[in-house]
C-alpha cells in the first residue's frame, strides 16, 4: 500500500530508457517516503525478457503484464492494468514517461481514477503544503515541477486530496543509475484476463513500423544547435558541417522546427529533448525560457550570436558576436587546422 | 454507403506563447496577458482540417466546434465557421473558471452528451498553453469513448470504423477504431484551410449573447440581423445549461492544486565575449583544444 509505481514503456522486449530513468527518480521518493518501489510492465513475450532491465533499478516488486494483444500498445488494455491494479495496490505516486505513450496512456487511467496529473514536470520532490482555503495541512506530497505558458513561469502543483499522484517526465530530463542499496526484487505475472476485459481490444493495430534513432542527440558529448536565425534548412547544412568534424550532434530550438529547418526529433527544450553535454554551441538562438530549460545543465557553452545581448549569452561561457554565416565556417576551419 | 457522420471539433482559444516578447512578462513576475495576441490553437486548426475533410467526403456530415472560455473566445467559433463548419458551442460560466484537465474534460463530455449522438470527437493533440496533451483522453475516458491520439491522418471510414495513420515515438502506426471515438491530431497533419470568403460575410456578424455589446457597431450590426438571421446567434452554455454538476466543475473540480508560480531566473554565467575575427575564433579553438573540452 501507499507505494511510488513506476509504469515500464517497451517497444516489443526492449525496456524504453525514460522508464529507467524514472525508476532511478521513482527509488529516490520511495526511500525519501520509507515505502517501496514498484514497477508495472504490459507486452507481449516479455517475460523472462525485461526483468533484467528493470529490477537493477531499484524495484522492490515488478509486476508483468504478459499476454496476447497488449503489443503494440494500445489505450484500453494498458489503461485496465493499470486501473485494476492500482484499486487493488492503491499506490500514492505513479510516474510515467511523457512519450506519446504515456500521454495517451496517463491522462486516461487518471480520470479513471479522478486523480490528477501533471504532464512533462521538470523535477519531482517531496514537501508540505498548506491549504489556505481549507486551512489544512499536508505532509509528503510530491511537488510536481514544471515550466508553464511556454516555459515563462515555474508552478509547483501538488494533488492534495487524491491517489495516485501522477506525473509525467520526458525522456533525458531524469538520469539512470542502477541502484546500489538493496531492493526485494520480487518479480510477479498476474494474470492478464483477470485485469483486462475481452472488449478492450477493439482497437486494431494493423501496421506498427519504428525506425531505429537516426541520431544520439541525448546522448551526445557534443551538441552544435541552430535557432531561427539560421535563416533557412539550408543554413542548417553548416551546422551538421561542423557537428561532423566535431564528433557531435545537432539539435535545434522551437522556433527553428516551426519555421521548418530541422525536424522535430532534433528539438531541444522543455517540448523537446532535454540535453546535458560537454559543449554546447548554440547558433542563432535567441534563448527562449522554454529552450534554456533543455539545455542548461551543458558543461561549458558558447553562444554564436550577432545580439549582444541576446538572453542565452547570459548562461554563456563563450560570447561570440557575430552573424552565423561568419562564424561558423571559421569554427570548422579552425578545427581541422589545430586538432590533430 | 456510409452513413452522415456527426462530428465535434473540440478548440481552445490560447495565448501565442510560441513568440514571447520581452514584455511577456510584467516586472512583477506576471504573466501580461494583454501583451499575447489570443488565437485558435494551432492543432486544433489540424484537427478541424481533418473534421471539415469528413464532411466533404461523406455526404450529410456536419461539424461544429465545442469550445470552452470567456465570451470572447465565441471568435473560435466564428474562425470555425468561416472555414466550414456548420455551427459552434461556447461553454461559458464562471463556475468553469479555474479548471485543471480533468474539470475541464468533465465540462467538455457533458456539454458532449447534451450535443447527442456524436460520431467523432477531434480536437488537436494539445494547446499551446499547457502542453499537456491529457484533455483528448480524458473526454474519451468519461466518454467511455475509445481514443486515437497523435493522428496524422484519417485515412478511412467504412463499416464504421475508422481507419487511422498516428504518429508514434520514431515511426508511424496505423490503427483501426470503430466509431464512435475520440481522436486528437498532430501538428505534423495536413494545415488547416485557410477562410472562406463568403462564409466569413456569412457569419461575419455572428455571436454568443454575452459577447454582444450593443454600444460597439458589431454589437449593433449582430443585433439588428440575428432578428432576421437566427444563425447569427451562437450557442453558448453554461454549468446549468449542459446539467453539470458544479463541483465537477472549475476549481472545486479540479484535482490538481498550484502551490506556487514563479518567474524563471538562470543563474547568470560570467561570460567571455569575443569578436567573429580570425583570431578570436581561433584562440577560442585552440583554448577548447589545449583543455581537452573538445577532441
Amino acid at each position: 500500500m501507499n507505494n511510488v509505481f513506476v509504469y515500464i514503456e517497451t517497444e516489443g522486449t526492449q525496456v524504453a530508457e525514460v522508464s529507467q530513468e524514472l525508476l532511478t527518480k521513482g527509488r529516490k521518493l520511495a526511500d525519501q517516503l520509507g515505502v517501496e518501489l514498484h514497477a508495472v510492465v504490459a507486452g507481449t513475450g516479455i517475460k523472462g525478457m525485461v526483468e533484467d532491465q528493470i529490477l537493477p533499478y531499484g524495484v522492490d516488486k515488478l509486476f508483468a503484464f504478459d499476454g496476447e494483444g497488449l503489443f503494440p500498445y494500445t489505450s484500453a488494455p494498458h489503461t485496465d492494468i493499470l486501473v485494476n491494479l492500482f484499486k487493488e495496490e492503491q499506490p500514492q505516486i505513479c510516474l510515467m514517461g511523457a512519450t506519446v505513450i504515456g500521454r495517451d496512456l496517463g491522462p486516461r487511467v487518471s480520470s479513471s481514477l479522478t486523480s490528477g496529473l501533471t504532464a512533462d514536470c521538470t523535477q519531482l520532490e517531496i514537501g508540505d503544503f498548506d491549504d489556505i482555503k481549507t486551512k489544512k495541512h499536508y505532509d509528503n506530497l510530491l511537488y510536481q515541477i514544471r515550466p508553464a505558458f511556454g516555459g515563462n513561469i515555474v508552478a509547483t502543483i501538488v494533488n492534495p486530496d487524491h491517489r495516485p499522484q501522477m506525473a509525467t517526465v520526458r525522456s533525458g530530463v531524469m538520469q539512470k543509475a542502477v541502484y546500489e542499496g538493496k531492493a526485494k526484487n520480487e518479480v510477479v505475472y498476474p494474470e492478464v484476463s483477470k485485469y483486462v476485459s475481452p472488449e478492450a481490444y477493439v482497437v486494431k493495430v494493423l501496421d506498427h513500423h519504428v525506425e531505429a534513432a537516426k541520431h544520439n542527440l541525448k546522448g551526445s558529448p557534443i551538441v552544435v544547435a541552430g535557432g531561427y536565425g539560421m535563416g533557412s534548412k539550408e543554413g542548417f547544412d553548416m551546422l551538421f558541417e561542423l557537428a561532423k568534424v566535431l564528433h557531435g550532434e545537432v539539435g535545434a530550438s522551437r522556433a527553428a522546427v516551426d519555421a521548418g529547418f530541422c525536424d522535430t526529433d532534433r528539438q531541444i527544450g522543455q517540448t523537446g529533448v532535454t540535453v546535458h553535454p560537454k559543449v554546447y554551441i548554440a547558433c542563432g538562438i535567441s534563448g527562449q525560457i522554454q529552450h534554456i530549460a533543455g539545455m542548461q545543465d551543458s558543461k561549458i557553452i558558447i553562444s554564436v550570436n550577432s545580439d549582444p545581448d541576446a538572453p542565452i549569452n547570459k548562461i554563456a561561457d563563450y560570447v561570440i558576436v557575430g552573424t552565423v554565416e561568419e562564424v561558423v565556417p571559421k569554427l570548422i576551419k579552425y578545427y581541422k587546422q589545430n586538432s590533430k | 454507403m456510409t452513413k452522415p457522420l456527426k462530428i465535434v471539433v473540440l478548440a481552445k482559444q490560447v495565448p501565442d506563447t510560441r513568440n514571447v516578447g520581452k514584455d511577456a512578462m510584467t516586472p512583477e513576475g506576471t504573466v501580461n496577458r494583454a501583451a499575447l495576441p489570443a488565437i485558435f490553437n494551432p492543432e486544433d486548426l489540424n484537427a478541424l482540417e481533418q473534421a471539415l475533410r469528413l464532411k466533404e467526403q461523406i455526404q450529410g456530415s456536419t461539424v461544429g466546434v465545442l469550445t470552452m472560455g470567456p465570451p470572447r473566445a465565441g471568435e473560435i467559433i466564428r474562425q470555425g465557421l468561416f472555414r466550414g463548419a456548420d455551427t459552434g458551442w461556447l461553454l461559458t460560466d464562471r463556475l468553469f473558471a479555474g479548471a485543471d484537465t480533468l474539470a475541464t474534460s468533465y465540462a467538455l463530455a457533458t456539454a458532449i452528451k447534451k450535443i447527442g449522438d456524436v460520431d467523432i470527437v477531434i480536437g488537436g493533440r494539445q494547446a499551446i498553453d499547457g502542453d499537456t496533451a491529457q484533455v483528448g483522453p480524458q473526454v474519451a475516458q468519461k466518454l467511455g469513448l475509445n481514443q486515437v491520439t497523435y493522428a496524422e491522418e484519417i485515412l478511412k471510414i467504412e463499416n464504421n470504423i475508422a481507419t487511422i495513420r498516428r504518429h508514434i515515438d520514431g515511426g508511424v502506426e496505423t490503427v483501426e477504431v470503430p466509431l464512435p471515438c475520440v481522436i486528437t491530431v498532430n501538428g505534423s497533419a495536413a494545415p488547416c484551410r485557410p477562410c472562406n470568403a463568403k462564409l466569413v460575410m456569412k457569419y461575419k456578424y455572428a455571436m454568443c449573447p454575452l459577447e454582444v455589446d450593443a454600444n460597439s457597431e458589431c454589437g449593433m450590426r449582430n443585433v439588428e440581423l440575428s432578428k432576421t438571421r437566427p444563425y447569427l446567434t451562437l450557442n453558448q452554455w453554461s454549468v446549468a445549461d449542459v446539467d453539470g454538476d458544479p463541483n465537477q466543475c472549475g476549481l472545486s473540480g479540479s484535482p490538481t492544486k498550484v502551490k506556487t508560480v514563479q518567474n524563471i531566473v538562470f543563474q547568470a554565467k560570467e561570460s567571455k565575449t569575443l569578436t567573429a575575427s580570425d583570431a578570436d575564433v581561433e584562440g577560442l579553438i585552440k583554448e577548447l583544444l589545449e583543455e581537452k573540452i573538445i577532441g
